[in-house]
């Protein structure tokens, strides 16, 4: 539009096709803001060897960041059905709570089976707290916040209960390794979250899931008369969602070797619905990009290490958390752009909305 | 959903009176308040009975319920307000701890005196809300997003003042935070009163006044609320800038209550608030409620507390367990409800 002369048509149209991808302003703020680091830190993007780990700010960013990466990518398919999930937090501190008092109870904490067994039983106590969450929101009808609500309510308390209020420490180097221990030179969460979000893309955008996943965001009981089970698939990504908490879960208490009911996990909920918005979910429903929420997370992340690395005080983190958000949503919002931009606002909200349904569509099938 | 066609053929007579009792009975709006105010009573009397011995006779003991969630009642009335409009407000708990740390900061740090800090801080708070009003409305974002925004930022804003808690020593503090009405029996403290005062404005206020009318109106249905030309903006911010008096007011009787300002204050208190306007059977899709059922939330949920205090063995804990199983009931009894008028 207000382009110079020198560009030509093709080079606009294909500036605004990138402009317009669902992932450029997520993209753009993260390289933004990892920018922002040189100044204050030059060596910021070096990465270096040291003792066989690969070491830097990168690497860091990836490894701190991986909890939230897990828990807002179980959150996106969740928020692609229409719902909201606010138990998440509640959930690790539930999962790394039983797992930790287990390992703890052994004579020989380093045993293979026993920490496997502690695991399964975390994960298992997560994945029924999504089962829960989906009944409450699939069979009874309730608006998911509110159903979610209340194990955000109670699952802390009986976090506490099973730790007994007490903090369990355990020493177990195997479990130490899913959160704090190093493979094949990388931290080994990096590829526990790689693994989930492989997968997750696997199942969503190279099965019809996905496409049924938004299908019942869009309108459950249109997919219902189609004859797609919105029902079960709302309780499987409820239990999804939890078992992504889960992981998290074990990863927090593993990397601090300890099991707190009180703080562990604590505002991951929020952290992960704002990765999710970040990403371009719309919380409305009906439409998702685990892609964008992965780069969502890694903003929150990064501009948490930024804070760190440029010298602010880190107290005021929650300060700049919060004006992300608000300008975020702000550019989100067509109501904004219009206002703002003038008529541009009306033209930039379709392609985004337009884009994940037209590359959803040649998989559609007939299911069941 | 599905048993809509089945219900006429039904053998009638005797089957369908009992039908239609319990129909009314759910579809009464009343009911939830009633089953709530009914809970208070059989865990009060339950109270009683187990605790006769340990002074929960007392007539302090009930009105300590008052005194000890004065703030909690505030902020769950400034909650309900939202609600009722068919929206929420996550920035409570922050909010409240913001008023702490502000006032706290101004009074012992910048020396300011009492009555001037009073009105600074619900304007803060007011305002606060106001914005927050003005984004959700005119920029046509979830209220959930905007005032998680302002959880941050107020939680932020707290740490930004200091990371510290300040203790408040005061003298105009402590002399307001120790004065009490006496009552005969007992006595209520300044917070108790004016939760009860603002408890009383708030019923007057939704149930007597056009702004209530149209915060009903709004909760039940938003497009027939602007079909009928009510004016949406700005009972919506009015409706944030409420809470967000109400959670600052809440600030000022939470930091009376514990003469300090602490960064971590009150967090998590929109879950308290939210869990008692839920389990005073205001339903959360907006629209449908009443204040007095806040009242008996809170009570409910200090009740809980006191109850967890006299037997003494329990830990703090399953105040959350039993909060959650509340609030779980609570939700399932309105589900019967709205499926009732559904069909």
């Amino acid at each position: 539009m207000s382009t110079p002369s020198v560009a030509t048509t093709g080079t606009t149209s294909r500036w605004r096709a990138l402009t317009h991808h669902h992932l450029f302003w997520p993209v753009a703020v993260l390289i933004a803001l990892l920018l922002v680091n040189v100044p204050f830190t030059p060596d910021f993007f070096s990465v270096r060897m040291t003792d066989g780990h690969l070491y830097g700010s990168l690497v860091s960013i990836v490894l701190f960041g991986s909890p939230l990466i897990l828990v807002a990518v179980g959150m996106t398919l969740v928020i692609a059905t229409g719902g909201i999930d606010l138990s998440v937090g509640a959930v690790v501190a539930i999962t790394g709570a039983l797992t930790c008092s287990y390992i703890s109870d052994q004579t020989d904490q380093n045993a293979l089976s026993a920490v496997f067994l502690a695991m399964g039983i975390g994960l298992v106590a997560a994945v029924l707290c999504g089962l829960w969450n989906g009944f409450l929101v699939a069979r009874m009808g309730i608006q998911p916040i509110i159903a979610t609500l209340i194990i955000m309510v109670a699952g802390r308390g009986v976090a506490q209960l099973i730790t007994d209020g007490q903090i369990i420490t355990i020493n177990s180097e195997p479990y130490k390794l899913i959160g704090g221990g190093y493979w094949l030179t990388l931290p080994f969460s990096i590829f526990v979250v790689a693994a989930v979000v492989a997968i997750t893309v696997a199942l969503t955008r190279r099965t019809a899931l996905g496409l049924l996943v938004e299908s019942v965001g869009g309108n459950a009981e249109a997919s219902r008369l189609v004859g797609i089970r919105s029902r079960r698939i709302k309780i499987m990504v409820y239990m999804f969602c939890a078992l992504c908490a889960g992981i998290a879960g074990l990863m927090i208490s593993s990397n601090t070797s300890a099991a707190d009911g009180n703080n562990a996990g604590l505002w991951i909920e929020l952290d992960a619905i704002l990765a999710v918005v970040i990403g371009g979910t719309s919380l409305l429903g009906g439409r998702f990009s685990i892609g964008g929420t992965v780069i969502g997370a890694l903003v929150i992340q990064t501009l948490t290490t930024t804070i760190y690395t440029i010298g602010v005080p880190t107290q005021t983190n929650l300060v700049f958390k919060a004006v992300v958000v608000i300008v975020v949503c702000l550019l989100q919002s067509p109501k904004f752009r219009a206002k703002v931009f003038g008529a541009k606002g009306r033209g930039q909200a379709t392609p985004a909305q337009a884009a994940p349904a037209a590359d959803a569509a040649p998989k559609m099938e007939v299911s069941r | 959903m599905s048993a809509t066609t089945k219900t006429p053929a039904a053998p009638e007579s005797r089957t369908t009176a009992q039908a239609s009792t319990a129909a009314r009975l759910l579809g009464d709006r009343r009911l939830p308040v009633l089953v709530t105010a009914a809970l208070f009573l059989a865990m009060y009397i339950a109270g009683l009975g187990r605790y006769q011995n340990y002074g929960f006779t007392e007539p302090q003991v009930f009105l300590n319920l008052f005194i000890d969630n004065g703030y909690l009642l505030v902020a769950a009335v400034g909650a309900t307000f939202v609600i009722m409009s068919g929206g929420i407000d996550l920035s409570v708990g922050s909010v409240i701890g913001f008023t702490t740390m502000f006032t706290a900061w101004l009074v012992e740090r910048q020396g300011l005196p009492l009555l001037l800090v009073i009105p600074l801080a619900l304007g803060v708070g007011a305002f606060g809300g106001f914005l927050m009003g003005y984004v959700i409305h005119n920029f046509e974002i979830q209220p959930f997003i905007v005032t998680l925004a302002g959880l941050f930022l107020f939680r932020g804003l707290c740490l930004v003042i200091s990371k510290e808690s300040i203790s408040i020593s005061d003298s105009s503090v402590s002399s307001l935070a120790q004065a009490q009405a006496s009552l005969g029996v007992g006595f209520l403290s300044i917070g108790a009163i004016v939760a009860m005062a603002v408890l009383g404005v708030a019923f007057y206020v939704l149930h007597y006044t056009r702004f209530g009318r149209r915060v009903y109106a709004i909760g039940g249905n938003e497009q027939s609320a602007l079909l009928m030309g009510l004016p949406m903006g700005g009972t919506k911010i009015a409706v944030y800038t409420v809470s967000g008096f109400c959670s600052a007011l809440a600030g000022l009787l939470f930091m009376l209550y514990i003469q300090s300002g602490d960064p971590l204050h009150a967090v998590g208190m929109e879950l308290d608030a939210i869990a008692a306007v839920v389990i005073g059977g205001t339903l959360l899709t907006g629209g449908s409620g009443y204040v007095v059922g806040t009242l008996f939330g809170v009570l409910v949920l200090g009740l809980i507390k006191s109850l967890i205090q006299f037997e003494g063995t329990l830990s703090s804990w399953w105040t959350k367990i039993a909060t959650g199983v509340l609030l779980c009931a609570f939700i399932l009894i309105q589900r019967a409800m709205t499926a009732r008028k559904q069909t």
